[in-house]
């Protein structure tokens, strides 16, 4: 089959709304919403916390989730997989190759980056607003109410470059989904595997979805960075 | 909605303050009594700004101290003295959203028709729905003014208020305090402009390298400054 009908194939898929293609679609979508959402729980307090919490070894924790922010996504993968696996410390709960446990490995690639930019945006406002909010009562915890809201743009241009880095990546969701047809098989794992079975419109077709969404994802982070200069002045 | 007992006279004692082995504040007394502005002046580094802070509780004096006539260091609402900085801190959200912050912040009661009062009393209310930080440096000012306003302290620190501000500006903040203290607020504010004191205070502070040196009624003290260092100030030299 040449390009130009494999394109034309594609494109077909996606008009046609196949739907061993929305399957795979829809699941990808919600495993890395339900990563980001996650990750956003846990990591925008860890991250106010880090930002206006004064103790010996701070710098290092900052380094190590910065760094933690390139952390392979098969080396997260790994550490799920050991977790969960049948003679792992969660392995009883039988959640290897479903996708709860794609969940947890894209929850730990996202939750760095939610972290880092949690930490940063709100030390940066802290240091402007400390005086004010202090004069106001409003110092510790009682700050990242306003510290939070005041940094929404940034931070959800930080959950959108999770959803980034999430909805692109293959390695961690292929070691401890399994890549299951009908049941973990993501974009980025199907498109790997069709490849090369030399299925080329299926892979394409799910190629030019993920495309578009990095673009989707990209024009909705920098329409949030334009809003929020608005209010930055 | 105030409370009869006044948190006046405001007693500062002994007040001194070190970092990292210096001393910036050199116990520094005085006694603020309700009404009129007491203008704290002096040259960069005299410790004018960190007099302010020390009194408003925003920073912890290495010795001596600061007492109100009743309890003592409680802030805003509560506090019932406020401050506005140098540089106004102007959250990223609209002019309206800045003054509710700031009640929500104190629980404050009728938030929603202060909000309103507040806008209306500072010429404010056309510029209401505009983010704050996208308003000029007067506007910024006079926001600020009047967000401590809505928290109805019966204290104001004012940190060298029109000091980024351009002459007009100026003028309006400067009639902006003059009515607050028409109004019997108490006023303390520090500035570097000897005209600024002159128009406005009714009492100055003249403080040098940390030390209080005169402490007395604001014409007496451009009259006839009874100290040297006083005297070389307002002539326009540096003290060294």
């Amino acid at each position: 089959m040449d390009v130009a009908s494999a394109f034309a194939s594609a494109l077909g898929l996606i008009a046609g709304l196949d739907p061993q293609f929305l399957q795979i679609v829809g699941l990808s979508l919600r495993v890395t919403l339900m990563a980001v959402l996650l990750a956003a729980l846990i990591g925008v307090p860890l991250g106010a916390w880090l930002a206006l919490s004064r103790f010996p070894g701070r710098p290092a924790v900052i380094v190590l989730v910065n760094a933690l922010m390139g952390l392979p996504p098969v080396v997260a993968g790994l550490v799920v997989f050991l977790l969960l696996s049948r003679s792992g410390p969660l392995g009883g709960l039988g959640w290897l190759f479903t996708p709860t446990a794609m969940t947890i490995a894209q929850t730990l690639l996202v939750l760095p980056i939610v972290i880092a930019l949690t930490r940063s945006t709100l030390e940066e406002l802290w240091t402007e607003y400390r005086e004010h909010l202090t004069s106001l009562g409003l110092s510790g915890a009682r700050a990242v109410p306003t510290l939070i809201w005041d940094g929404r743009f940034a931070l959800a241009t930080g959950l959108l470059a999770g959803f980034g880095r999430a909805s692109a990546e293959v390695g961690a969701v292929l070691i401890v989904g399994g890549n299951i047809a009908g049941h973990t098989r993501t974009m980025t794992t199907a498109i790997a595997l069709e490849t090369s079975k030399g299925d080329l419109p299926l892979a394409l077709g799910l190629g030019i979805v993920l495309i578009a969404l990095t673009l989707v994802i990209n024009a909705a982070a920098f329409g949030a960075s334009r809003i929020g200069a608005r209010f930055a002045g | 909605m105030r409370d009869a007992a006044s948190i006046l006279p405001l007693t500062v004692e002994e007040l001194t303050f070190e970092r990292e082995g210096k001393r910036l504040l050199d116990r520094v007394t005085f006694t603020v009594k309700a009404g009129g502005v007491t203008a704290i002046i002096g040259p960069n580094g005299s410790g004018k700004s960190l007099t302010l802070r020390l009194c408003h509780g925003l920073m912890e004096p290495s010795a001596g101290s600061v007492r109100w006539g009743v309890g003592s260091g409680l802030m805003a609402g509560r506090k019932r003295h406020a401050m506005v900085f140098q540089r106004p801190v102007m959250l990223r959200r609209s002019a309206r959203a800045n003054l509710a912050h700031a009640l929500a912040a104190v629980k404050a009661e009728g938030a929603g028709a202060r909000v309103d009062l507040a806008l209306r009393r500072f010429g404010l209310t056309e510029l209401a729905e505009r983010p704050a930080r996208l308003l000029s440096g007067g506007e910024q000012q006079r926001l600020a003014i009047a967000r401590a306003w809505s928290l109805q302290p019966e204290v104001l620190f004012l940190d060298e208020p029109s000091s980024q501000l351009d002459p007009g500006a100026t003028r309006q903040i400067e009639e902006i305090i003059a009515g607050l203290a028409a109004e019997g607020m108490t006023i303390v504010m520090t500035t570097h402009d000897l005209g600024q004191a002159r128009r406005l205070a009714r009492r100055v502070i003249f403080l040098d390298r940390g030390r209080l040196i005169e402490d007395t009624d604001a014409a007496a003290f451009f009259a006839a400054p009874a100290t040297r260092e006083a005297r070389a100030f307002i002539a326009g030299d540096l003290l060294w």
